[in-house]
């Protein structure tokens, strides 16, 4: 395992910022946006880590411990069947530039854990070939994950489909 | 016209209307004793109780249904076509129920015998998928039509095998009256027919289930895929007269069944003053298959239906045609 | 919106242009697990193309986790997969731990083995019966229902919960077993597999079950893979990858099982895999059972195991140095949960239950990703349907064996 991380940090220096194993439960390669999908591209071709087990986002806004600047983590965690790796790896994005490379023309899997992360956090995909919501409504407004979104809304702000169904109704009732 | 053959058409015809009026009031019973019946012995299969809380073991379940459904609200969706779909249940009940005028209960009770009542029996079975059709179509919806599609060719196609293996009865018989069918089983040497035409007896027993729609081939109302299938539009009193055809269906198969192969109303031995005695057993137990073959089996796929239709039961049954004519002709 | 739903829009006025002919399947219908969607383009009865929809069991699991403490959280696992919810205990419970850094003693370690087998159990015998029943075998359904209850009865006696569970907690289990549900399930191992028999001769060897199931959705290796299939979807298909064994956990290491695989990856294997599943849970329960008299009597819940009612804030006094009388003492905000991030996973009867947790020291989770079986099996059935017919879709939906509360959080 270590000889492998050693590797990938030579190899791709450009692209890794950070090897944490220490205090971990898994090594954890943190990464920059460029160069990103070559070196999944290279880890599933090269190092057999054929299974993305999950791939989520994480807002840190206002975290205690945060030790860098950019406001969202989309975290994946790959696992090599064949050689029972397992890596985590990161990558920080900015509120401001707020997208990723998808990596669904590489696993599949990543097609609606994608879609899920653009639902939840608004975090965008390049390269997805069906982005929209999977888990809110299609026409649902704001990101539900983010620390920012607030708890509770207005009691009195209808979901809009719904006026208008009632709406409509009630024109077909009285004509 | 003298006054006394007037009388005598009179009186016949009240006879006739009488003896309808019975037979089909035996034939209701027999369809609310028939669900009754399903629900216990499937229940039974099943290791459970089925219906036991209206009247003594629940046997009165059959009413408290009928009045429930005739008692709910008759729903017409917005979106169907009216008269087709009114009729279409209409249709369905009459070409289902009528077939029980032309069976021979009894050697001396037959409401009906005329000289083509196979051919009529086969008809009418045949326009009974019009009233599927119909109401798939006119339902307008899209599995009630995916459901009316499946049933048609479903129905068309076991209407093949099913001909072809009564068939080869006729070819044995020499006559499509089903009085002189079960009249000419009793002079061969084996009594009935099911002896010598077992291989029709199958594919007449396949198709039969295939023609009403029941597991393992009840695709056009196959629960799990489409829902309902044709009726799912339907509801109340419009409802249960499809479920009333369905279960007519069963009784005039098994009863076709009866007469063409198992020697209607014929028994080993005599039993005084009940003449059908024997047909009803008979007939019980081809019911009692039916119910036992829809515990156990699952559902068919729709093109392994068809392919079983097309590729097994056709050419068997044309085979066996053709062996029995052989025969015929050598004997 | 659906770009399956869009083509209907789409005015073309040729000749040989048909209108295509879409079918919505569900939320509500009695063969698609609950309220999964799915809209069909269909051509006859083939399915072209199809699109499922889920969200509509959408309770924001991961969101209320986030506003809720460690403990309370557990009990929101119960909601995600209720036909074994022992699984998501354990899931969460592990991912847990791994933050506060807890040792479980071995006699909780022994009873969580237990219970998940029996939730395997359940969930199998659940699937079993609900994809017997899509095929349109009624006969399973019920026969599968009567064992499942005898194991929910002793669920009920374990924790007085038939469905939600919430049994594990963090750092052990919430109660030891009596001798009677131990005697219970003595009994129930006994009887287990003769009644698996039972199943087997009603449809093993039934010929219309065969047609409908094998050569259906044939998944390769390698694309179950990519389509992050796991559980029995994946081991159907032979890959043997399984989480307890691949990455033990409880007490998983401590007991022989074997992992069964299938080798033409399609519906008829799944379905071997999974009775063979039985088997193994039914010995892994024995197994478990026979190792507990020597853990008689040690504690159930590790020492320092956080309180059901975490507190918000701990405060410790720190001595500084006073420019007048000495020292005097200040109030100091202390962390009550260690920070950091945690990632377990466990073979949940359906597939991998991952649980990904992010901790900012304050008594609830900053992040708390669950990553459902269910969720990446839906995504999958377009690959699998493309080219089936819709009855073939319904076996589909049966043996992926997805609970849509699982799938939709």
């Amino acid at each position: 395992m270590e000889e492998l991380l050693q590797e990938l940090q030579e190899k791709f220096s450009t692209v890794i910022l950070t090897v944490e194993t220490a205090k971990k439960d898994l090594p954890t390669l943190i990464c920059k946006r460029e160069g990103f999908l070559e070196f999944i591209k290279y880890l599933k071709e090269e190092k057999g880590f054929d299974y993305l087990i999950d791939l989520c986002g994480v807002d840190y806004l206002n975290y205690k411990y945060k030790n860098f600047e950019e406001r969202f983590e989309v975290v994946y965690h790959l696992y090599s069947i064949p050689n029972k790796h397992f890596l985590r790896i990161k990558v920080r994005i900015s509120e401001s530039d707020c997208w990723q490379y998808s990596v669904t023309p590489l696993y599949k899997t990543a097609n609606w854990f994608e879609r899920e992360c653009y639902d939840m956090f608004g975090i965008r995909f390049k390269g997805h070939p069906d982005l929209r919501r999977v888990l809110m409504p299609p026409d649902w407004e704001g990101y539900p994950l983010r620390k920012d979104y607030p708890l509770f809304l207005e009691p009195e702000k209808d979901w809009e489909p719904y006026k208008e169904l009632v709406e409509k109704y009630q024109k077909e009732r009285g004509s | 016209m003298e006054w006394s053959s007037w009388y005598s058409i009179i009186f016949n015809f009240i006879l006739m209307v009488i003896a309808c009026l019975v037979v089909a009031g035996i034939g209701l019973l027999h369809v609310a004793y028939l669900t009754y019946a399903e629900r216990k012995i499937i229940a039974r299969m099943q290791q459970r109780l089925g219906p036991n809380r209206v009247g003594p073991r629940g046997l009165l379940q059959p009413f408290a249904d009928m009045i429930k459904l005739l008692g709910k609200e008759d729903l017409t969706p917005s979106g169907v076509d009216k008269p087709i779909f009114w009729t279409a249940p209409l249709i369905s009940l009459v070409c289902a129920g009528t077939g029980l005028a032309l069976i021979p209960l009894w050697s001396k009770f037959v409401l009906s015998n005329i000289n083509v009542g196979l051919l009529f029996i086969l008809a009418l079975s045949a326009l009974s998928s019009y009233g599927v059709i119909l109401s798939g179509w006119g339902s307008n919806s899209r599995y009630a039509f995916l459901g009316g599609l499946r049933a048609s060719a479903q129905v068309i196609s076991y209407e093949i095998a099913m001909s072809l293996s009564l068939l080869s009865v006729v070819l044995m018989a020499g006559s499509l009256n089903l009085q002189d069918i079960v009249k000419a089983q009793l002079n061969t040497p084996y009594k009935i027919y099911i002896i010598p035409q077992i291989v029709a007896f199958v594919v007449f027993i396949i198709s039969a289930i295939a023609e009403c729609n029941r597991t393992p081939f009840d695709l056009p109302e196959c629960e799990n895929e489409l829902v309902a299938g044709y009726f799912v539009e339907y509801a109340a009193m419009k409802f249960s007269i499809f479920y009333l055809a369905e279960y007519f269906g069963m009784i005039v198969m098994s009863a076709l069944a009866v007469t063409c192969f198992l020697g209607g109303w014929a028994g080993p031995f005599e039993i005084p003053y009940v003449p059908f005695f024997w047909f009803l057993v008979k007939l019980y137990l081809l019911l009692f298959f039916y119910i036992w073959v829809r515990a156990t089996l699952p559902r068919y796929r729709y093109d392994q239906l068809m392919g079983l239709g097309w590729k097994v039961l056709i050419p068997v049954a044309l085979a066996n045609l053709f062996v029995t004519a052989v025969f015929k002709l050598i004997l | 919106m659906s770009p399956l739903i869009e083509v209907t829009k789409k005015d073309v006025v040729s000749e040989t242009w048909e209108e295509p002919f879409y079918l919505n399947m569900g939320p509500q219908h009695p063969s698609t697990h609950g309220v999964l969607r799915i809209v069909l383009h269909l051509e006859g009865e083939t399915i072209v193309d199809c699109d499922p929809i889920v969200g509509y069991l959408h309770r924001g699991v991961e969101k209320l986790g986030e506003n809720l403490n460690y403990n309370q959280a557990i009990i929101l696992s119960d909601r995600l997969d209720y036909i074994a919810s022992v699984a998501n205990n354990t899931a969460f419970a592990l991912a847990f731990e791994k933050i506060f850094n807890l040792k479980v003693p071995r006699r909780a370690q022994l009873l969580r083995t237990i219970v998940c087998e029996m939730a395997r159990i359940c969930n199998h015998l659940l699937w079993l019966a609900t994809h017997a029943l899509d095929i349109g075998a009624m006969t399973v359904f019920l026969y599968c229902f009567r064992d499942r209850e005898w194991l929910l009865n002793v669920f009920e006696k374990i924790c007085g919960a038939r469905l939600t569970h919430s049994y594990v907690r963090v750092g052990g289990v919430r109660l030891d077993f009596t001798s009677e549900i131990i005697d219970e399930l003595y009994k129930f191992t006994e009887e287990f597999p003769n009644r698996i028999l039972d199943y087997e001769t009603l449809i093993d060897v039934n010929r219309i079950w065969l047609k409908r199931t094998k050569g259906i959705a044939v998944v390769s290796a390698e694309e179950a893979i990519n389509l992050g299939l796991t559980g029995p979807c994946l081991r159907g298909s032979g890959v043997p990858y399984d989480v307890r064994k691949f990455r033990p956990y409880d007490a998983y290491e401590e007991v022989s099982f074997i992992v069964p695989t299938g080798k033409n990856g399609d519906t008829y294997d799944r379905y071997r895999v999974r009775m063979e599943e039985l088997r193994q849970a039914n010995s892994i329960i024995r197994q478990c059972l026979d190792k507990l008299p020597e853990t008689e009597g040690q504690p159930v819940v590790a020492d320092n195991a956080p309180d059901l009612l975490i507190p918000e804030k701990r405060k410790s006094a720190v001595a500084l140095p006073h420019p007048k009388k000495g020292y005097f003492f200040k109030a100091k905000e202390e962390d009550v949960v260690p920070p950091g991030e945690a990632f377990a996973s466990i073979e949940s009867p359906k597939g991998e239950l991952a649980v990904y947790v992010v901790s900012d020291g304050s008594n609830k989770p900053w992040r708390l990703r669950i990553r459902t079986p269910s969720f990446v099996h839906i995504s999958a059935i377009p690959d699998l349907t493309r080219g089936h017919l819709i009855a073939d879709l319904v076996a589909i939906i049966g043996t992926l064996d997805v609970v849509l509360g699982d799938s939709d959080r």
